[in-house]
């Protein structure tokens, strides 16, 4: 593995590559807005009194740092340490804050008085609309009409913080199509908008500026299992759609080569049944939303229709830099169906009191395929990236709960 | 010189500007993509931008991702596009066409591949609406070892730096748009226009062309003033989706052409 001698911090390049991924693929009319984001991005950096507004907002509003938590009656299940590292805890519910909550510092920096997003699930729609109200910037929220749906309770907290959500039928009206109607609002009004991307996906510098962003959880977790411990994790497991709450507890450890890395794609209905989103497990190299990736795509160079039980999953893309990562073999990608994700999430539920959300319930469900290979000495931490309250309706269904 | 760059020169000596057209092949029919392109030369079009459709085209408005849409359920694929494309040619062999999509759908099929099959079909160059110069290295370099033109675009908010780059670039035409936006029809001219153009214009001899929210022939005039041609696009798709069952189809549209071909005279 050659990935050792890498140096991380050095990624992407000046081009916003990591590898032959990344990049910049947009309509010119962008390119001007992508560099001025860059530079801004590139002086707040420098100056530490964006670092401590952020760390003050981390703490007092966020609530981070959220705790490592040893999952006591799981490991018992399990046979092996189990912790959690608890981004369900923060404020909105989900990692998602992380990242609103520094671009919007960014966003104020560079004078922008109008912020769009897309949202999936909806969380990353809360948490842009929560930082909008927090620092009073109008705030408009682009949703596949699909997820507005079976997301309906992320859709009134949003209009409760004052954002306008749009519903986005085109396509199948999904993540997908929310992206693509964002990204057309962004070329429209770009010299008075910040377009506030939620994961680690897009043109260069989103992913880069993304994932700095979600290190956070990244640098807790490390820092707290080694005052527990005493050691380095055997492995650290997160869900990957786009990948930011993966790439934001995966980043700190990439240089600790003992740590395994594991991202959890969805598998839908089966990879075999073609109703999945699992670009890195089943897809191919391909140009979307702004950067080259790992793509669900159909032999025509199209993008394919996807399909997951979790919304925030549901999306035919993924983070470059979990492209290269597979690539140069640092991670390792894996994926759940729809179903064992529904078992996850029960089991997280019934053993310690946890109610995740279908996305995060993806990753607890990983530790059923797993068990072959644990023993009581291994320590595993689970990115539990977001609540499970937005999916009640859903595991309701699912589940005949009713 | 290549059939777009011969043809920009003609109509210069004859004082007359640009009319490029846009139409998506396969929508409504494949034959019907020929049938309308054959007529949009016989009304005057100097070029034709041949849409290969994308299932994500994020640089159009509503009307020709519909459009797009409706291609695709129609079975269109690059290879098949390429055969209409062909078609085209038998009954058309002057006109400068210039196939235009994204970067996915060629780029999967394969750049060197693909630029091999277009450049036997009959195509004269490319619009890559997501593919800017500091992506297009490869692109760019296949593109000039088959002859094919590469026709990059600026917009209002591009800088001074970026218009020495695209206009560097660019061979055949460079297309500006002119606002910032997607493709889709709109009431005016932007004020602001006339300067963006006479900025690219002071960096290069290469011809201008203007596009995105120009319908009318009132809008073509305008333009026409000060840039070396116009594009017009969803005002096209549109109309030939509406008239679609039309047995005059072919007429409305060469009427609809001519005027606007009128106007850059």
């Amino acid at each position: 593995m050659t990935i050792a001698n890498t140096e991380y911090a050095a990624l992407p390049d000046a081009r916003g590559r990591f590898g032959v991924y990344g990049g910049r693929f947009v309509p010119e009319t962008l390119i001007p807005a992508l560099d001025e984001l860059t530079q801004a991005y590139a002086a707040a950096q420098k100056d530490p009194a964006f670092q401590q507004e952020l760390d003050a907002h981390l703490q007092d509003y966020v609530g981070r740092a959220t705790p490592l938590y040893f999952a006591e009656r799981l490991s018992e299940e399990y046979g092996a340490k189990i912790y959690l590292k608890r981004e369900d805890l923060c404020h909105t519910g989900a990692h998602k804050i992380n990242n609103a909550l520094g671009q919007i510092l960014l966003a104020k920096r560079m004078g922008k008085p109008r912020i769009i997003a897309e949202t999936g699930a909806g969380q990353h729609g809360v948490a842009t609309a929560t930082v909008c109200a927090r620092f009073g910037i109008e705030c408009e929220v682009y949703m596949g009409e699909e997820d507005t749906h079976r997301q309906a309770l992320n859709v009134a907290r949003m209009k409760l913080l004052g954002a306008k959500v749009i519903p986005v039928t085109s396509g199948t009206a999904t993540l997908k199509d929310a992206t693509n109607e964002a990204i057309r609002d962004w070329v429209t009004n770009v010299r008075n908008t910040h377009y506030i991307i939620g994961s680690v996906v897009g043109p260069h510098p989103y992913p880069m500026i993304v994932r700095d962003f979600q290190s956070v959880i990244g640098r807790e977790a490390r820092a707290q299992i080694l005052q527990k411990e005493n050691r380095l994790p055997d492995a650290v497991i997160a869900c990957v759609g786009g990948g930011s709450n993966a790439m934001g507890i995966f980043h700190p450890f990439l240089h600790d080569t003992t740590v395994n890395l594991i991202g959890v794609e969805a598998a839908g209905e089966g990879l075999d049944s073609g109703k999945h989103c699992a670009p890195l497990t089943a897809g191919a190299m391909g140009v979307l939303h702004g950067s080259a990736s790992y793509l669900m795509q159909d032999t025509d160079g199209q993008v394919a229709i996807t399909h997951s039980i979790s919304a925030g999953l549901d999306y035919p893309g993924v983070g470059p830099e979990h492209a290269w990562m597979k690539d140069a073999g640092r991670a390792k990608y894996v994926s759940v169906t729809d179903s064992e994700a529904l078992e996850g999430l029960q089991k997280l539920a019934h053993r310690e009191g946890i109610i995740c959300a279908l996305e995060t319930a993806h990753a607890v469900a990983y530790l059923e395929k797993m068990r072959p290979q644990l023993t009581p000495n291994t320590i595993l931490i689970i990115n539990c990236s977001g609540r499970g309250d937005k999916d009640m309706s859903t595991v309701v269904r699912s589940l005949e709960l009713a | 010189m290549s059939r777009l760059s011969e043809h920009f020169n003609t109509l210069r000596a004859r004082n007359e500007k640009a009319l490029v057209c846009f139409v998506t092949a396969g929508d409504p029919s494949a034959e019907a993509t020929v049938a309308l392109v054959e007529t949009l030369a016989k009304a005057g079009a100097d070029c034709v931008e041949l849409g290969i459709p994308f299932s994500d085209p994020l640089a159009d408005g509503p009307s020709i991702q519909a459009s797009s849409q409706r291609a695709l359920e129609n079975g269109m694929t690059v290879p098949k596009v390429m055969e209409i494309l062909r078609q085209i040619r038998e009954r058309v062999p002057d006109l400068p066409i210039i196939p235009m999509t994204y970067y996915n759908p060629i780029r999967h099929y394969g750049l060197a591949q693909y630029a091999h099959l277009a450049k036997e079909a009959g195509a004269d160059g490319h619009i890559v609406t997501d593919l800017t110069p500091e992506e297009a290295e490869e692109w760019k370099q296949i593109s000039t070892q088959e002859g094919l033109d590469t026709i990059f675009l600026l917009a209002p908010t591009s800088t001074q730096e970026r218009i020495e780059i695209v206009t560097a670039l660019s061979t055949g035409f460079v297309y500006c748009v002119s606002r910032t936006g997607v493709t889709g029809v709109r009431d005016d001219v932007p004020t602001e226009l006339k300067d963006v153009v006479s900025n690219i214009k002071a960096q290069t001899d290469k011809p201008v062309c203007v596009g995105f929210g120009i319908s009318r022939p009132e809008h073509v005039e305008r333009i026409a003033a000060f840039a070396d041609g116009v594009v017009v696009g969803t005002s096209l798709v549109n109309l030939i989706h509406k008239e679609r069952d039309n047995p005059e189809l072919l007429e409305i549209v060469y009427q609809y052409v001519a005027s606007l071909k009128a106007a850059t005279k």
